[in-house]
């Protein structure tokens, strides 16, 4: 009963007792932006940050719509430039990681991949990314600089079903993310770091957010030893 | 001599408000949609290799999807209707599933069955060599799954309304069963059936979540309407909306063509 009573306090202590920090990431973040959540909260006793997960482009309407929201990490420079030109960005954009595109296979690649050259052969099953999508436009880049012309059979609308159809089998080999790979079900297949290219994510503070001071505390925390060991753990790069 | 009219007094106020106010709700999405559409370019984005593949890839799906619908589902709906056995409850709840299950998860279903690495998809694969996912197959197939259950639901209710007698009097003339279907059955729940096949067709053309979950999304193999949809979100707005609109057209043409047939008998 009376830690009924306590857990009924501590909850409603959110409303006044405790501050808020309004996050706004990219979907592709989330497991590392629940691990941040944990650590930036253990640090700094009585702030509550507050996740809201959508894509980029979602998430720049938001925003750009009046959202109240402190801090915006995108996996998009470009989507990030665009809600700074629209004036909402406080000065600093910082990019906080990076992820490479790599090649996934089933788990003990039955069809025997050796790299994106096997990306132009009709006999296996193979899926892209849409264009449309960071990781379709990267690795597309990465085929042309290796001189491949790609024949994909799916080019699925985002990097999760691609990965999906890559854990089942169905594909013999997609392009996905670094982060993906060590997710999922999958082995890896290197791509030659002089035609492998990278998603880079940038993070910024939002103009009159609601929290200020919090949301400058966060922007500090995203650059600290510690979260770069929480975004390594997750196989994302230093920027 | 006058016959006695059907009441015509005034629809009481308060019936009609909400009824407006449902027209309103369905009404304000499609004002977003037409107050954001490209006029001015949409013959040109309309008649994109994109949206033509898209179109035929839908059409053929759609349209497959309402034939196989009828082998199937008619049959499903009689035994259903007419058969009294064990297990009946579980059996129509099993083909209405698909009308509650989220469609990305019943897609992943079928890619999990019936895949090249699936539990039914692998034994068939080796046999045949025929592989459903990235293709048309696969296309067909996840409509199907997804829009038979209108079928079926719709041709059931309308063969238990069916008075029996009239096709035990046929057969006690010395009809055949068969022919007892098609001369009395057929005749009495037409334009059920017909509403049915309208909302089959229609379910099936607007499918989105099964058909990329397990035949994947490739122009002018997999990519139906929907899928373009979806994938030029992202990048070009007014190309999605163009489509957007050329499925709602379509759609409305018909279900309007369809008119009250959904409400008779």
């Amino acid at each position: 009963m009376v830690v009924a009573a306590a857990l009924i306090v501590a909850s409603c202590g959110g409303a006044d007792g405790e501050t808020q920090i309004r996050v706004s990431a990219a979907s592709s973040l989330i497991d590392v932006f629940a691990d941040l959540e944990v650590a930036f909260e253990e640090a700094n006793p009585g702030t509550d940050v507050v996740l809201n997960l959508a894509g980029s482009s979602l998430l720049r309407e938001q925003i750009i719509a009046g959202a109240p929201v402190d801090i915006f990490a995108s996996a998009s420079v470009e989507i990030m430039k665009e809600v700074e030109s629209a004036g909402f960005t406080e000065d600093e954009i910082g990019v906080f990681a990076r992820n490479n595109i790599e090649i996934a296979v089933p788990p003990g690649n039955p069809a025997g991949i050796t790299g994106l050259e096997d990306f132009d052969r009709d006999d296996l099953f193979l899926g892209l990314c849409a264009v449309a999508v960071p990781c379709g436009r990267l690795a597309r880049q990465s085929l042309q600089m290796a001189g491949v012309e790609p024949l994909p059979d799916t080019n699925e609308p985002n990097v999760r079903s691609l990965l999906t159809k890559i854990e089942e089998g169905e594909l013999d080999a997609g392009i996905v993310y670094a982060t993906d790979v060590l997710a999922g079900d999958v082995d890896r297949i290197p791509i030659p770091s002089n035609v492998r290219l990278s998603a880079t994510y940038p993070v910024a503070q939002i103009v009159e957010s609601p929290n200020p001071a919090g949301g400058a505390d966060f922007m500090v925390f995203m650059f600290t030893d510690e979260a770069r060991r929480i975004l390594l753990n997750h196989g994302f790069l230093s920027p | 001599m006058t016959v006695p009219r059907p009441h015509r007094r005034r629809p009481p106020l308060g019936v009609l408000l909400l009824a407006s106010v449902a027209v309103v709700f369905f009404l304000i999405p499609l004002i977003g949609l037409l107050a954001r559409a490209p006029w001015s370019d949409l013959g040109s984005l309309l008649s994109s290799e994109v949206v033509v593949d898209a179109l035929v890839l839908s059409l053929v799906a759609s349209i497959a999807a309402v034939v196989l619908s009828a082998l199937l589902g008619v049959p499903m709906a009689w035994v259903l209707a007419r058969v009294a056995f064990r297990g009946r409850a579980f059996v129509r709840g099993l083909v209405l599933l698909p009308l509650v299950l989220p469609p990305i998860v019943g897609g992943a279903a079928l890619l999990f069955a019936l895949g090249r690495r699936g539990v039914v998809g692998e034994p068939l694969y080796e046999a045949t060599g025929l592989v459903l996912p990235f293709s048309i197959w696969g296309v067909i197939i996840a409509v199907t799954f997804v829009s038979m259950p209108f079928l079926i639901i719709t041709v059931e209710a309308a063969l238990r309304n069916v008075d029996q007698r009239y096709e035990g009097a046929a057969a006690s003339l010395g009809a055949s069963r068969w022919t007892v279907f098609r001369r009395v059955t057929l005749p009495m729940i037409g334009p059920s059936l017909l509403a049915g096949f309208v909302l089959t067709w229609a379910r099936a053309i607007g499918e989105f979540g099964a058909t990329v979950a397990f035949a994947g999304n490739l122009q002018g193999t997999t990519q139906t309407l929907p899928l373009a949809v979806f994938v030029s979100l992202e990048s070009d707005r007014d190309t999605a909306i163009a489509i957007s609109l050329l499925l709602v057209a379509v759609s409305l043409t018909v279900l309007i063509g369809l008119r009250d047939r959904w409400l008779s008998r």
